[in-house]
């Protein structure tokens, strides 16, 4: 069946509001048409991850947009760029190559869209709430809004996000409607310990292996213990997109459309089983390290996604017991707001002379911010490990974070916790 | 051999088929200064897609594919048709905003993509509404059917 749109629609394609709407309402229609959905619904709000430069047809598409005068028409927040604009001394980039990255940054600025350059922006005043309609890119965003907060996106990306934002529209298809939401995949855990069941590591082995598993079907998970706070769920969900292509999983007893198990399958029977062992756990963080133990530290990389301010607030007592010494940088990605307030608060006073490099705006695996990149970089951080040997070419060891800092404090890869 | 397809980009092409024994992801994956497959774990890294229909079964990974494959059609490095065997609205996206920035159509097609080898010659052109001919013949000879001019888009 064609795409049918709405009266508002078909105004919007022909340009009555002006050349951007039409623009971005011809290639949202276009798109939903090759997906099949039958008509487009209202957003309430975008997040757009366009800001990160892959060439000339990323600027361009935007400033054309911009020299049309065009605006968002709902709110509308930024994922990272490849600069840092509040720190741009850490950016290793000449300034022909800065130039258009910093353009593209700026021109979705102009578009009207909340220069809040972050990837967690369900962090910030923007966080939608349950059953809200929205339209947003990055892959850890949308799994969470999805499945911690119960918002609902579809996985969308480069551009179209933008098309949404530019529009107010979505296509009726896919996560936007209830019946996808359903689960299809049983992932069970059993066999863990107490005393080790709530690390971080837990949660983002856990993401590897429904990533890995889950294929197109939605996972739903059973026995994972309480998360100690949503930011447990966060590195779940950016691991379960890194290895896969999750975009909503549910966790029975936890996340919000899974209260119990028949309510995450919507009274269905799961099509798969897959059961999770202590094994299976240790053998996916195994796999996330590709440097041995004792290893020459050359940096430390946490906040992929964006620390909190609960991560901060764990963080920071823990940094002054360890006290690193051995100047290796410790780098933290977050988000400038959440930057802003720390730093107005005093409570990062000192932390310089423990390595810390607070980064915002952009993440250290996007561009060109390590000192160095011939030592091995150690990560408390799934998606982190995933994506940087093949994006700046380092060597990674994972860890949780008393890892981390412990290793900055001897300088070579140690390990305090163990799974 | 005569196959119907659906044109999720619509469009007229002719080329030499490469076919790729997985799924590629175009962001981490294509060179966009050359078109060459430059992720080292794909089967047919260091194969490059400037100018070739490329045929696969489907898309992969992240949705900076649009981008990249963009950014291809924009340097004259994309292939000349993209063929697959299921949709991929990522690859869709990156040839629909290309088209729209800078009037460079490169089709996309998805049909049954089976008995179809790399150095076939490959013909697409447009029977109807969203749909797709393609003729694929052997590489020695010409595509069954006369080449008819027609203009991309």
């Amino acid at each position: 069946m064609p795409l049918q749109l709405n009266a508002l629609d078909t105004a919007m394609l022909n340009g009555d509001f002006g050349p951007a709407a039409a623009s971005a309402m011809a290639i949202l229609a276009a798109f939903s048409e090759a997906i099949g959905a039958p008509s487009l619904l209202d957003i309430s709000r975008a997040h757009v991850d366009g800001c990160l430069y892959h060439g000339q047809a990323s600027l361009d598409f935007v400033e054309r947009l911009a020299a049309q005068g065009g605006r968002v028409r709902v709110p509308t927040t930024l994922n990272v760029g490849s600069l840092d604009l509040i720190h741009p001394e850490l950016i290793r980039l000449d300034s022909a190559q800065q130039a258009p990255r910093r353009r593209l940054m700026q021109a979705h600025e102009e578009l009207g869209c909340v220069p809040s350059f972050t990837c967690a922006p369900y962090q910030t005043l923007f966080r939608p709430s349950f059953g809200e309609q929205i339209a947003w890119g990055e892959s850890n965003a949308i799994v969470f809004a999805n499945s911690a907060i119960g918002a609902r996106t579809n996985r969308y990306g480069d551009f179209i996000d933008l098309c949404c934002a530019m529009t107010g529209r979505a296509p009726a298809w896919g996560l936007h409607l209830s019946e996808n939401r359903r689960g299809r995949i049983l992932f069970r855990i059993a066999g863990l310990k107490d005393s080790r069941a709530a690390t971080d590591g837990l949660y983002v082995a856990v993401g590897l292996l429904i990533g890995a598993q889950a294929g197109e079907m939605i996972p739903v998970i059973e026995g994972l213990p309480p998360p100690r706070d949503e930011d447990q769920l966060k590195a779940l969900g950016a691991a379960a997109a890194s290895a896969g292509a999750v975009g909503l999983f549910h966790a029975v007893g936890i996340t919000p459309e899974a209260p119990n198990l028949a309510e995450a399958f919507h009274g269905k029977a799961p099509e798969a089983t897959v059961a999770i062992g202590p094994g299976d756990i240790a053998q996916a963080l195994r796999q996330l390290s590709n440097a041995p133990d004792g290893a020459p530290v050359a940096a430390i990389c946490l906040g992929t996604p964006h620390f909190s301010r609960r991560e901060w607030e764990r963080f920071l007592p823990l940094l002054r017991d360890f006290a690193p010494r051995a100047g290796v940088p410790i780098y933290v990605n977050t988000g400038r707001a959440t930057l802003a307030a720390l730093e107005a608060e005093g409570l990062l006073d000192g932390a310089n002379e423990y390595g810390l490099v607070a980064v915002a705006d952009t993440c250290t695996y996007v561009t060109a911010i390590l000192a160095r990149l011939d030592g091995v970089v150690m990560t408390n951080s799934g998606k982190w490990a995933h994506y940087a040997p093949g994006n700046i070419g380092v060597r990674v060891a994972f860890g949780e974070i008393e890892d981390c800092l412990a290793s900055a404090a001897a300088g070579r890869v140690t390990r305090v916790s163990s799974w | 051999m005569v196959r119907t397809g659906r044109f999720f980009v619509e469009g007229a092409a002719e080329g030499i088929a490469l076919v790729l024994a997985a799924p590629l992801s175009f962001w981490g994956g294509v060179a966009v200064e050359s078109g060459e497959i430059i992720d080292r774990s794909h089967p047919d890294c260091g194969q490059n897609v400037a100018g070739r229909i490329l045929v696969m079964a489907g898309g992969r990974g992240s949705s900076s594919s649009s981008s990249v494959l963009a950014e291809t059609i924009r340097r004259g490095v994309a292939p000349a048709a993209i063929v697959l065997g299921r949709p991929d609205p990522i690859l869709t996206v990156g040839a629909l905003v290309a088209r729209e920035l800078y009037g460079l159509v490169c089709p996309i097609v998805v049909c049954a993509i089976d008995g179809v080898a790399s150095g076939d010659r490959i013909r697409i052109e447009a029977v109807g509404a969203d749909i797709a001919a393609l003729h694929i013949g052997n590489p020695f000879s010409p595509p069954c059917g006369e080449k008819v001019a027609r203009s991309a888009g």
